[in-house]
């Protein structure tokens, strides 16, 4: 007789089910650490919030400790390990809230009621603030990164219906490209267009912008393209197979429609990673202070707005530039928050 | 008694209630069908699948009553697992997978060295100890996960189809070995098997999940 | 598709008629095989661009790599001379190479403990409501512009970094990399390296938590089922299966870090020379040197940002191969 081997269905176990008294101890363990963290700040002037963190952070685990001493070697080892690592995910998290909330209150000062509907024409950076407004960089950097998601997108998912319908020989390859190219530095990017694009039509253009920024686009859609066809089921492909319709057919008329929601996040999520590019526009589309539409001439951008506005040195001018950080904040948490809706959509399918 | 299971075990949409217990000494050996909660009943005493209802208790410990929100950690409960795909850590050598859970359980190094040693030697492995479990025979894996359980002294042992796995001449061999390692434990052990043989041959009382 | 065999309808009925064995290839109708040739021809896009980069920027920079030879990698000189004359000129990225590398060791440095803490946290630590919180954030800084990271790079964390660097100075200055002779702290390598590592947590702690959610779950369960407390079977199972997919992931945020330009540009001084001493405000990186010089270089000069270009260039794509491999790697194991 064969071996019959049991078969359940893979449930995830848990089996680090945290005990009441242990949550007590650990609660207990972190008020402690904030007092005494707030009682060092005092005596030895660490300064401030930081100061505090710092100590509790330190004090944290060393409680933990104390607090299951009772209860051998490994178990402290344990706690210890869960509180530096609940330490370490709060102090790096700490930094990045501190960006969100300086970019907000910064960013605010420079707002006015036509802040978003005004350019830069006839207004010199240094100038008051409620003079002048950013309508021309969200205009340019819409625009480039239109053109930018019109050039990169076909030639994306093209590279992901090679590697997942077509599975060509070179598929690997091709992933393999794909992934290095996700690696190019932006500035090298730029420095590539601008030694083709910018040289050979005689100057700084948003055409040459859009093109950098497809470059920088491309990986990122042919990747998230290439992970949404894998979720079209075989048995949707082999059918329309069967009903005699060429793969050509297939992919157009029932691959691509079946997950064009997650197409549009891979476009869309394309869209996030370049919309706040600096480096490549420094050398491809340089920069404008008035409102163009013009795709053959400079044109301004949010990143370099921001960009330029800092190097002036000046208060107002900084304030601009900061003002300019939570306009392209707010873009690239609009294009995240689309991602978020489209994707569950797939989801939902 | 060593160990008492009373309630309902579930998996998934599986469910199914149950009530027995084992004594110090005793063999148990549950058998059944394909599906009828075996391995979960392993799982469960374990903890790593939570029980329904009712409750486990070892030792007059609750180990796990989810009625009265009683739970203690698998680490912490006195048991020891033989799984029936074994589960071997593939990167440790056979020495560092026997002396794992003495080692989690605080023991020190020189002293779980010594100790498992001494196991291998009681289940004829003594000149593995640096191999890998990928170089070993099956039989030989089986007797590593046996010298695992064995070796941190548990109160309860349990053995998911600890001859499943095996090949036919190997599994003779295991038959000698498994009545002379389970005659000398003195805690409950509990067997899962589908071989109506096994439970002849190793145990006192049998429970069937048909 | 072809079928396995084909029915032809004729007046009496069906007739059924099985074909020879044909390859693969010639079951493609026509439409396929344009269609085929058609996308394995947009597919190969990326190698073009790719080799375009490298054959532009090296036509470009063709002459500097003449000129100045190997020098130009290993010289810190950066003097354009009497721009009517470029046989005066001694060009030489040497400081700027050190400075990418520097910072970002110093970035990759800092980051991984953080990532590891936080790739484990959420794959072991939170339950799923949380894990898709913290997942979202993590994708959101992921997506974070480097201009906003740089702004406040040099706004809120230079002048924290600055306390700091006066204090490590004053208490372990006596180690060469803490000396600072001048004096001069501020826009160091290390707030550079810092702001990178910052930026390269969100890289590495998703490749992280990729290879961490692989590790065997049954392993898992056998670990703790032996005694094994959650960090023991963290330690023995999940640590020791990603680690070799963490590598891939580490390298992949080197990548990033080595050529990041505008958070660098605004919080590293520019300065000619090695500069090993991290608290120290002078450095640089390649492509910072680039921005820098780009607006105001003469064609020469500029023809010297080309060759920088694809040093660059070659640097990330060699660290990219590399990490890419282990990663795929690490993928086909566990």
């Amino acid at each position: 007789m064969s071996v019959v081997v049991e078969t359940m269905p893979p449930v995830p176990t848990r089996p680090w089910r945290n005990s009441k008294t242990t949550g007590m101890r650990n609660l207990a363990a972190i008020v402690l650490a904030v007092i005494c963290g707030g009682a060092i700040n005092q005596v030895t002037g660490l300064s401030g919030f930081l100061g505090l963190f710092l100590g509790a952070a330190f004090l944290f685990p060393v409680f933990v400790a104390v607090a299951n001493a009772k209860r051998g070697a490994n178990v402290v080892t344990d706690r210890i390990a869960s509180a530096v690592i609940a330490v370490g995910f709060i102090a790096v998290t700490i930094p990045w809230l501190s960006i969100f909330i300086t970019v907000f209150q910064k960013g605010s000062e420079a707002f006015h009621s036509s802040y978003l509907t005004d350019d830069m024409r006839i207004t010199p950076s240094g100038d008051d603030l409620q003079y002048g407004g950013i309508a021309h960089a969200i205009i340019g950097t819409l625009l480039m990164v239109l053109v930018a998601t019109v050039i990169s997108v076909p030639f994306g998912i093209i590279a992901a219906v090679y590697i997942v319908e077509v599975k060509g020989r070179f598929a690997g390859l091709i992933r393999f490209l794909v992934q290095a190219m996700s690696g190019v530095p932006s500035i090298v990017a730029g420095l590539f267009v601008y030694s083709t694009v910018v040289i050979l039509f005689g100057g700084f253009s948003a055409w040459a912008g859009a093109v950098a920024l497809s470059i920088l686009m491309l990986p990122t859609v042919a990747r998230t393209s290439e992970e949404v066809l894998k979720l079209v089921s075989v048995d949707l492909r082999t059918s329309s197979a069967a009903l005699g319709a060429t793969q050509a057919r297939t992919v157009f008329t029932v691959v691509i429609p079946t997950v064009a929601s997650g197409l549009i996040t891979a476009a869309v999520l394309g869209v996030a990673r370049v919309v706040g590019e600096t480096a490549p526009l420094i050398l491809t589309s340089s920069y404008f202070v008035a409102t163009s539409t013009n795709l053959n001439d400079p044109i301004a951008s949010l990143p370099i707005y921001i960009f330029s506005n800092l190097g002036l040195g000046d208060q107002n001018a900084t304030a601009r530039a900061w003002g300019g950080a939570l306009v392209l904040l707010g873009l690239v948490f609009f294009f995240f928050l689309l991602t978020r809706i489209f994707s569950s959509r797939i989801k939902r399918k | 008694m060593s160990i008492s299971l009373q309630g309902t075990i579930g998996r998934g949409e599986f469910e199914r209630a149950l009530n027995f217990s084992v004594a110090d000494g005793e063999v148990l050996a549950i058998t059944g069908l394909n599906g009828s909660g075996k391995s979960t009943i392993i799982h469960t005493i374990a903890g790593l699948v939570p029980l329904r209802n009712g409750q486990l208790q070892s030792d007059n410990i609750t180990w796990d009553a989810p009625d009265s929100k009683q739970w203690v950690a698998p680490e912490d409960r006195t048991c020891a697992v033989v799984f029936q795909d074994l589960r071997l850590f593939p990167h440790m050598n056979v020495i560092s997978n026997v002396a794992y859970g003495l080692r989690a359980h605080g023991v020190s190094k020189d002293e779980a060295r010594s100790r498992s040693t001494a196991l291998l030697a009681r289940v004829g492995l003594l000149s593995f100890e640096t191999r890998l479990p990928n170089e070993l025979s099956g039989g030989e894996r089986q007797r590593v996960a046996l010298a695992r359980a064995l070796v941190i002294e548990p109160r309860v042992l349990l053995l998911d189809e600890p001859l499943s796995a095996v090949d036919v001449t190997s599994r003779a061999a295991l038959r000698e070995l498994l009545p002379e390692v389970l005659g000398s434990f003195v805690g409950a052990t509990i067997l899962v098997t589908h071989d109506l043989g096994d439970v002849e041959a190793l145990a006192n009382h049998s429970l069937s999940l048909n | 598709m072809g079928l396995p065999f084909t029915v032809s309808c004729e007046h009496y009925g069906v007739q059924t008629t099985v074909p020879e064995k044909r390859s693969i290839d010639n079951n493609l109708t026509r439409v396929d095989k344009v269609f085929h040739n058609l996308v394995t021809l947009g597919a190969f896009f990326s190698m073009v661009v790719l080799a375009a980069i490298g054959g532009f920027l090296l036509y470009r920079g063709f002459e500097i790599f003449k000129d100045f030879g190997f020098s130009f990698i290993t010289s810190s000189k950066w003097d354009i001379g009497n721009p009517e004359d470029t046989s005066t000129a001694i060009l030489g990225i040497g400081a700027m190479l050190f400075g990418s590398v520097i910072t970002a060791i110093i970035a990759v440095v800092i980051s991984v403990p953080f990532a590891v803490a936080t790739a484990l946290l959420i794959e072991f630590y939170v339950p799923g409501w949380i894990k898709t919180i913290l997942v979202s954030i993590l994708d959101l800084v992921a997506a974070l512009p480097s201009v906003v990271f740089g702004i406040w790079g040099y706004a809120v964390l230079l002048p924290l970094v600055e306390d700091w660097s006066v204090t490590i100075e004053h208490y372990l200055g006596w180690i060469p990399i803490f000396n600072v002779p001048s004096e001069i702290f501020g826009r160091s390598p290390l707030l550079a390296g810092l702001l990178l590592g910052l930026m390269i947590v969100p890289i590495i702690t998703s490749v992280a938590r990729e290879v961490y959610s692989q590790a065997p779950r049954e392993l898992i369960d056998a670990a703790s089922a032996l005694g094994g407390t959650r960090w023991g079977a963290l330690r023995a199972v999940v640590l020791p299966f990603g680690r070799s997919g963490l590598v891939g992931g580490t390298m992949l945020g080197l990548g990033r870090a080595l050529g990041e330009t505008v958070a660098v540009y605004l919080t590293l001084n520019l300065v000619f020379e090695i500069n090993f001493k991290i608290l120290a405000s002078a450095g640089g990186n390649v492509a910072s040197l680039i921005a820098t010089k780009f607006g105001e270089a003469t064609a020469y000069e500029l023809k010297a940002l080309m060759a920088a270009g694809l040093v660059l260039f070659l640097v990330t794509l060699l660290v990219n191969f590399g990490a890419t491999m282990i990663v795929n790697k690490s993928r086909k194991i566990v």
